[in-house]
C-alpha cells in the first residue's frame, strides 16, 4: 500500500530539489546542474508507467508466458535524455563564453556589472 | 502534380530540416543565404497551397512511416495549422530577403554557414510544432526550436555581451517550460495510453474529472504561458529580443510567440475541449486578469524604455495580452480576433523590427539617444517605422485597427460590466502606445542629431523588404477578407469540431 | 528483495541530490550529478527499461560529466556562498511540487497491469503484431526507429543543433582585444573554423611522455580499440538487445575523447580534424532523411520502410539499420564537436597565459 505510489513520490522530491537550486543558486553552473537533476526527476515518472510487476525488459524472447514491460515510455524517454544532453551541453558553452565576456559566472554579479554599465 | 501535393504537410518541414545539414557544410557568405531563403520560399508556397486546400476542403492527415495513428505520427494540417504555416514561412521568407546584407553587420561571415543552418532549423521546428497531431512530437520540436533560438540569440554577442547572458536566461526558463510541457503530455499519457491528440481528446470526457488530469491541464497551460512570454512569465523576452541580431528579433518577434499561442488555443479546443476549459476549469477567469495586466503595464513600461528594441519587445509582450484575452473570451468572435491579430501583428512588428534593423546597419546603434534626428538622416526608413508604429495603435486603415476592431465586438458581445471594463483598458492601452509612439516619432523628427552621427539612407537591400511589410500590413488593414476570411474558418472549424 | 532494493536506491538517490543542492565545491557537485545519473540509470534496470538505463548511464553519467568538468576547467570550481531571500524559490518549487503530488493520488498504482498505459491498444500492436510487422526482438528499437521513427529523426536534428550551436559559441576566439593590436594589423575574422580550433602544433612528432603519463598511455592504448569495438557491437546489435544508435554513438565518441585526453587535443585532431567531424554531423542527418525521401520517391510517405525492399518486413530491417546508422554517426561527431568545443578552448585559454607571462 505504502509502496502504491512510492516512485512518484521520489520524483516528486527530486522534481522540487531541481527546481528550487534553478530557481535560488546564482552561479550559473550550479543552474545547469538544477535543471539536469528537474529533468531526471521526469524520467522517472514517464518510466514508472511502464513497469509491471513481474514483468522483464521488452526484447521478446522465445519463452512462454513471460510479461513485458510497456517499451512506449522507454521510446519516449531515450528521446528526451539525449534533448537533455544537448540543452546541457548548449548551456554550459554560452557559461564558458558568459565566464569569458563577463568575468564571472555569478548572476548576482553579473546583474549588477549590467547596472552600472 | 497531386502526388507531390499530397506529400505538401511533410514537405514543407523536412525541405528545411534536411537543407540545415547542407548549409552547415558551407563557409562563403552567399550560398547559405540564397539556400535559406530559396528553402523558405519554396515552404512558403507549399504553406500557402495547403492554407488554400484545407479552408475548402477542410483538414488534412499524413500518416508519417505509413504507420496510422495512435501507432504512428501523424501530421494534420486543418485550417488554423495552415494559416500559422504560413505566417511562419512567410514572414520568414521576407525577413531573410533583409537579411543578406544586415547580417554581415553583426555575425562574421566565416560563421554564416552554422548561422543559416540555425535559422532553417528554427522554422523548420516552429512548423514542424504547427503542423503535428502528436502531443510529444511537439515536444521534439519545441525543443528543436527552442535550441536553435538560444544559439540564434547568442550570436548578438558581436554587437553587445549581453546577448549571451540573455539567451542563456532564456535557456533555463525555456527548459523549465519545455519540461512542463513534457510532465503534462506525461500525465495525459499515464490517463489515457495513447499520445495522438485526437485520440486523447476522445477519450478526455472519461478522464477529465481525475486529479492527474487536472494536473496536465495545469502543467500544460503554465508550459505554454511561459513559452509564448504571457504576463508574469514574460522575463525572458525583452532580454532576448533586445540582444539578438536584428534579423533575428525581427523573425522571432513574428512567429517564434505566435506558435506557442496556437498550441494554447490547439489544446483548448482540440484536445480538452472548450465545455471543459471555460466550464469546470475556470480558464478564463485565469488568463483574463493576466491578459489585462499584460495590456495595460506593459505598455507603461515600453513608454520608459531607452532603447528602441526593448520598447518593441515589450509593446510585443503587451500585444500578446490582447491575444490571450481573445481566447479568453471563450466566444467565436474572441477566437476569431485572436487568430486575426496573431496575423497581423506579426507582419507590423517583423516590419518595425525591421525598420530598427535599417536604423542599426547605418547608425551601429539601437539606443534613442543616438537616434536623435533620425528622420532627417534617415527619411524613409524613419517614415516606415511611423507607419508601423500608426499599425501598432490601431489607427482606422491599418491591420491593427482591424484586429482591435474585432477584438472590442467580442469583448462588447458580453454585455455586462466585465466587457466594458475589458473594451476600456483595450482604449486606455492604445493610447499608451500612442504615448510611446510619439516619443520615439518626437525624438526622430524634432530634436537635432547627436554630433557626428551617421547619416544616409540604408541600402536598397534593406529598405524594400521593410518596406513590404509596412506596405503588406496596410493591405491587409485596407482589403481584409483573405485575412479574416482564414481566421473565422480557422475559429469556426475548432468551435465546429466539437458540436 | 527486489523493492527493497529500488527503494534503497530512490533513497540514496535523493540524498545524492540534496547533497548536490548544498554542496559549495562545483567539481563535487558534478561527481554527485553523475553519481544521480548513475543510480537513475541503476533504478531504470530495476525498471525493466534496458535501454534507457543504458543511455542514461553513457549519456548522463557518461558525456554530461566530461561537459561539466571541462566547463569547470574553463570557469573555476567555486560557487560564491551568500543565498539572497531563498523564500520565494521555496514556496514555489513546493507549491509545483505539491501540484503534482496532488495529482498522484489519483494515478494508476506502479506496476499494475491494469493501466490506461498497459491496456492501450498500442501496447498489444507493439508487442505482439510488430513482430510481424517488423520482425525486430527489441520492441524499443522497433518503436524507436520506425513506429515512432520521425521523433528519433527529430532528435538526431536536435542532437546536429547542440553541435553546430556549440561550434559556433565556442569558436569565436578573440586572441586580443582590439585594443592591443599593433597599429596597422587587421584581427582577421575570416578565420576558418578549424584554425581557430586547432591549438598550435607543437614541434613533437609523438606524445611527449613523462613517467607519470606512461600508465594511462599505455591503459589507453590497450582499452580504445575495445571501447571503439564495443561501439560497432553495440550499434549493430540493438536490434537484438539493448543498444542503438544513440548509445553506440556515445560510446565511440568516448573513445576519441579518452584519446584526446591521455595523447592530447593535436593529436586527435590529427586523427579526426574537425573538417571530417563536420561533415559527420551533417551525413548522419542526411542519411536519415535520406532514407525518408527515397521512400517518398518509392511511392510512399516520409519514412514508410515497407518500400525500400520488394520484401515489407526485409525493408523495415534495411530502414531500421539504416537510420540507426545516421543516428550513430551524428552522435558520434556531435559529441566529439562538442568536446573540441570545449577542449580548444582550454588550449587557447592555455596559450593566452602563456603569452601574457
Amino acid at each position: 500500500m505504502f509502496f502504491d505510489h512510492f516512485n512518484y513520490w521520489i520524483t516528486v522530491i527530486l522534481f522540487v530539489i531541481g527546481l528550487y537550486t534553478v530557481m535560488s543558486r546564482s552561479n550559473l553552473v550550479k543552474k545547469m546542474i538544477g535543471l539536469s537533476i528537474f529533468q531526471i526527476a521526469v524520467f522517472l515518472l514517464y518510466i514508472t508507467m511502464g513497469k509491471i510487476e513481474g514483468g522483464t525488459a521488452p526484447i521478446i524472447i522465445d519463452q512462454p508466458d513471460v510479461i513485458y514491460s510497456n517499451p512506449l515510455p522507454h521510446v519516449l524517454i531515450l528521446t528526451a535524455i539525449v534533448v537533455g544532453v544537448a540543452t546541457t551541453a548548449l548551456g554550459l558553452a554560452l557559461v564558458v563564453r558568459i565566464k569569458e565576456t563577463f568575468g564571472t559566472i555569478d548572476e548576482d554579479e553579473i546583474l549588477q556589472m549590467e547596472e552600472t554599465k | 502534380m497531386s502526388s507531390l501535393f499530397a506529400q505538401a504537410p511533410i514537405l514543407a518541414i523536412i525541405l528545411p530540416l534536411l537543407s540545415a545539414p547542407i548549409c552547415a557544410l558551407f563557409r562563403g557568405a552567399t550560398f547559405p543565404w540564397a539556400l535559406t531563403t530559396i528553402v523558405s520560399a519554396l515552404s512558403f508556397g507549399l504553406s500557402l497551397d495547403l492554407l488554400f486546400y484545407v479552408a475548402e476542403h477542410g483538414a488534412v492527415s499524413y500518416e508519417i512511416g505509413g504507420w496510422a495513428p495512435p501507432y504512428g505520427i501523424e501530421y494534420i494540417a486543418d485550417p488554423l495549422s495552415a494559416f500559422v504555416m504560413t505566417i511562419i514561412s512567410g514572414i520568414s521568407t521576407g525577413v531573410l530577403l533583409f537579411a543578406r546584407e544586415s547580417i554581415l553587420k553583426e555575425v562574421p561571415a566565416s560563421r554564416l554557414g552554422f548561422f543559416f543552418s540555425a535559422y532553417l532549423l528554427a522554422i523548420a521546428g516552429m512548423m514542424g510544432i504547427t503542423v503535428t497531431g502528436d502531443a510529444f512530437n511537439i515536444f521534439v520540436f519545441l525543443e528543436i526550436t527552442s535550441l536553435s533560438s538560444y544559439v540564434l540569440i547568442s550570436m548578438g554577442a558581436g554587437t553587445d555581451r549581453r546577448a549571451l547572458t540573455a539567451a542563456f536566461q532564456y535557456l533555463i526558463v525555456g527548459t523549465i517550460g519545455a519540461t512542463f510541457i513534457l510532465i503534462g503530455v506525461g500525465l495525459l499519457y499515464a490517463m489515457t495510453g495513447t499520445l495522438n491528440i485526437a485520440d486523447i481528446a476522445s477519450q478526455f470526457d472519461q478522464i477529465e474529472d481525475t486529479r492527474p488530469v487536472r494536473a496536465a491541464v495545469g502543467f500544460l497551460v503554465v508550459g505554454f504561458a511561459i513559452k509564448l512570454a504571457m504576463f508574469p512569465f514574460h522575463i525572458w523576452l525583452p532580454n532576448a529580443y533586445t540582444y539578438a541580431p536584428s534579423i533575428v528579433t525581427a523573425l522571432f518577434a513574428g512567429t517564434a510567440t505566435k506558435v506557442s499561442v496556437y498550441l494554447l488555443i490547439r489544446f483548448i479546443y482540440s484536445m480538452f475541449g472548450a465545455d471543459f476549459s471555460f466550464g469546470d476549469l475556470p480558464l478564463t477567469t485565469l488568463l483574463l486578469p493576466f491578459a489585462v495586466v499584460a495590456i495595460l503595464s506593459m505598455s507603461v513600461v515600453a513608454i520608459f524604455q531607452d532603447n528602441l528594441k526593448r520598447l518593441l519587445a515589450f509593446s510585443s509582450v503587451a500585444q500578446l495580452g490582447y491575444m490571450i484575452l481573445g481566447i479568453a473570451l471563450a466566444s467565436e468572435s474572441g477566437l476569431t480576433a485572436s487568430i486575426l491579430h496573431m496575423f497581423n501583428h506579426a507582419i507590423v512588428k517583423t516590419g518595425l523590427f525591421l525598420s530598427v534593423g535599417a536604423m542599426f546597419y547605418v547608425t551601429g546603434s539601437v539606443y534613442l539617444k543616438d537616434l536623435a534626428g533620425i528622420g532627417q538622416r534617415m527619411p524613409i526608413t524613419t517614415f516606415g517605422f511611423v507607419l508601423g508604429g500608426l499599425a501598432l495603435i490601431g489607427v482606422p486603415l491599418t491591420p491593427g485597427f482591424i484586429s482591435k476592431w474585432y477584438l472590442v465586438q467580442a469583448v462588447l458581445e458580453r454585455g455586462d460590466a466585465l466587457g466594458y471594463g475589458l473594451a476600456i483598458s483595450m482604449l486606455i492601452s492604445s493610447l499608451f502606445a500612442v504615448i510611446y509612439i510619439w516619443r520615439v516619432v518626437e525624438l526622430a523628427y524634432f530634436k537635432p542629431s547627436p554630433e557626428g552621427a551617421p547619416t544616409g539612407e540604408a541600402p536598397l537591400t534593406l529598405i524594400i523588404p521593410c518596406w513590404i511589410f509596412i506596405l503588406g500590413g496596410f493591405y491587409f488593414g485596407i482589403e481584409t477578407s483573405m485575412s479574416v476570411g482564414f481566421a473565422e474558418t480557422a475559429a469556426k472549424f475548432l468551435m465546429g469540431a466539437l458540436q | 528483495m527486489e523493492e527493497f532494493t529500488s527503494v534503497f536506491l530512490m533513497l540514496l538517490l535523493v540524498a545524492s541530490a540534496l547533497a548536490v543542492l548544498y554542496v559549495r565545491n562545483l567539481f563535487v557537485a558534478t561527481m554527485l550529478l553523475g553519481a544521480v545519473s548513475f543510480i537513475m540509470a541503476l533504478i531504470f534496470v530495476t525498471l525493466d527499461a534496458v535501454d534507457v538505463a543504458f543511455t542514461e548511464a553513457a549519456v548522463g553519467a557518461g558525456i554530461s560529466t566530461v561537459l561539466y568538468l571541462g566547463t569547470l576547467a574553463l570557469v573555476g570550481p567555486h560557487e560564491k556562498g551568500s543565498i539572497k531571500k531563498p523564500v520565494l524559490p521555496l514556496l514555489l518549487s513546493l507549491a509545483v511540487g505539491g501540484v503534482l503530488i496532488y495529482a498522484t493520488f489519483e494515478m494508476p498504482i506502479v506496476g499494475s497491469p491494469d493501466t490506461p498505459v498497459q491496456q492501450s491498444r498500442l501496447t498489444e500492436r507493439f508487442l505482439v503484431q510488430s513482430l510481424d510487422e517488423i520482425a525486430v526482438p527489441n520492441i524499443v528499437t522497433s518503436v524507436l526507429a520506425s513506429y515512432r521513427g520521425f521523433d528519433t529523426f527529430g532528435e538526431t536534428t536536435v542532437i546536429f543543433t547542440a553541435g553546430i550551436a556549440v561550434l559556433l559559441i565556442l569558436s569565436q576566439v578573440r586572441i586580443r582585444r582590439k585594443e592591443d593590436l599593433a597599429d596597422g594589423e587587421v584581427e582577421d575574422e575570416q578565420d576558418s573554423l578549424e584554425a581557430q580550433l586547432a591549438p598550435q602544433i607543437k614541434d613533437t612528432s609523438a606524445p611527449s611522455a613523462s613517467p607519470h603519463d606512461l600508465i594511462p598511455h599505455v591503459v589507453a592504448k590497450l582499452l580504445i580499440p575495445f571501447v571503439l569495438l564495443f561501439g560497432f557491437y553495440v550499434q549493430f546489435h540493438g536490434d537484438f538487445g539493448p543498444g542503438g544508435g544513440f548509445q553506440a554513438g556515445v560510446i565511440f565518441a568516448a573513445g576519441f575523447i579518452l584519446y584526446s585526453l591521455v595523447f592530447g587535443l593535436e593529436f586527435t585532431q590529427k586523427l579526426l580534424p574537425l573538417r571530417v567531424v563536420e561533415y559527420g554531423l551533417a551525413a548522419g542527418v542526411l542519411l536519415y532523411g535520406g532514407v525518408g525521401v527515397v521512400s517518398m520517391l518509392l511511392g510512399g510517405n516520409f519514412l514508410d520502410y515497407n518500400l525500400l525492399s520488394a520484401d515489407p518486413v526485409a525493408g523495415q530491417h534495411l530502414g531500421i539499420l539504416l537510420v540507426e546508422l545516421g543516428v550513430g554517426i551524428t552522435v558520434t561527431a556531435a559529441m566529439v564537436a562538442i568536446f573540441y568545443g570545449f577542449a580548444g578552448r582550454s588550449e587557447v585559454k592555455k596559450k593566452n597565459e602563456v603569452e601574457a607571462k
